[in-house]
């Protein structure tokens, strides 16, 4: 349950990810490979060493999707639809990886926005990165 | 036995070495009882935890903050044997303060956030998997003894 409150502190930092989508989202995926190395098999097809055309389109990709969804919260099993067809089928992520990779995008956001990342900012990205994921993994069976 | 590299023991200690355990430690708590609201069931008798203002003005929060950040220095000083060393500990969250030791998990997360805020870019993703390995084990070693 996300209250106004919430909703607003979510677009606010989306806001801000937004413009420097690459770096944020390069950066979580770099650290969610060197803390959670299994997570490295999904990329196999992939050139994920730092700074990597690869690793930089995808990171954007990613951090593009989640601002887009922050948008309008209330519409994400609409917007998210071919991103779940997409997962369920193609990819086949364990969705259990959503939640390291959300977490690791929690600690670039707090190392990009340092003390303005408060406790109740933190609380509601977390609340928002759950809902996607779980919105992400609705395909699945 | 967990195996550490130079580069692992080098970086942990690093971290410590600089923290401001009285800072750290009531940030991480605070953002715990925040983020995660069910961990305020472990802290009846702590007062007012009614919203985010209150926990971050809460005297008893920043005092707990500040031993849990302490404890980690038992393994900080014995990391070649945390398991032996978090024992009673252990025993003591799960027979007397009846922890459940999925929480242990989420102080984790918020401990290594609120490092990554103070330490900015210098959180480089290796010293993540550093601080996150050592954290990872000492969260195992508190839930080694309950039965």
């Amino acid at each position: 349950m996300l209250s106004k409150k919430e909703k607003e502190l979510i677009a606010e930092i989306c806001g801000k990810l937004t413009p420097v989508a690459e770096d944020i989202g390069s950066d979580a995926l770099l650290r969610m490979f060197a803390t959670f190395p299994g997570t490295k098999t999904y990329f196999s097809h992939l050139d994920i060493s730092p700074r990597s055309p690869h690793l930089l389109s995808h990171g954007k990709k990613i951090v593009l999707a989640i601002a887009e969804g922050a948008k309008d919260i209330s519409q994400l099993a609409v917007s998210l639809g071919p991103l779940q067809t997409f997962h369920a089928y193609q990819l086949r992520i364990v969705p259990t990886n959503f939640k390291i990779l959300s977490h690791c995008m929690l600690v670039t956001i707090a190392c990009h926005m340092g003390d303005d990342f408060t406790p109740v900012a933190h609380a509601a990205m977390d609340k928002y990165l759950s809902a996607f994921a779980a919105v992400l993994a609705e395909k699945y069976r | 036995m967990v195996e550490w590299t130079d580069f692992e023991r080098a970086t942990i200690q690093g971290i410590f070495d600089k923290m401001e355990y009285e800072v750290v430690g009531p940030a991480a708590l605070c953002r715990c009882l925040v983020v995660y609201p069910w961990t305020q069931r472990y802290f009846g008798n702590f007062g007012n935890l009614y919203n985010a203002a209150a926990i971050l003005a809460n005297p008893l929060v920043a005092k707990h903050g500040t031993t849990i950040l302490h404890g980690l220095d038992r393994a900080l000083k014995n990391m070649d044997n945390i398991k032996a060393t978090y024992a009673e500990l252990s025993v003591l969250h799960s027979e007397k303060l009846h922890v459940d030791p999925d929480n242990f998990k989420l102080l984790s997360d918020c401990l290594t956030i609120v490092v990554a805020a103070k330490m900015g870019a210098d959180f480089t993703p290796d010293v993540q998997a550093a601080f996150q390995k050592f954290l990872s084990v000492v969260v195992s070693a508190l839930g080694r003894q309950y039965h």
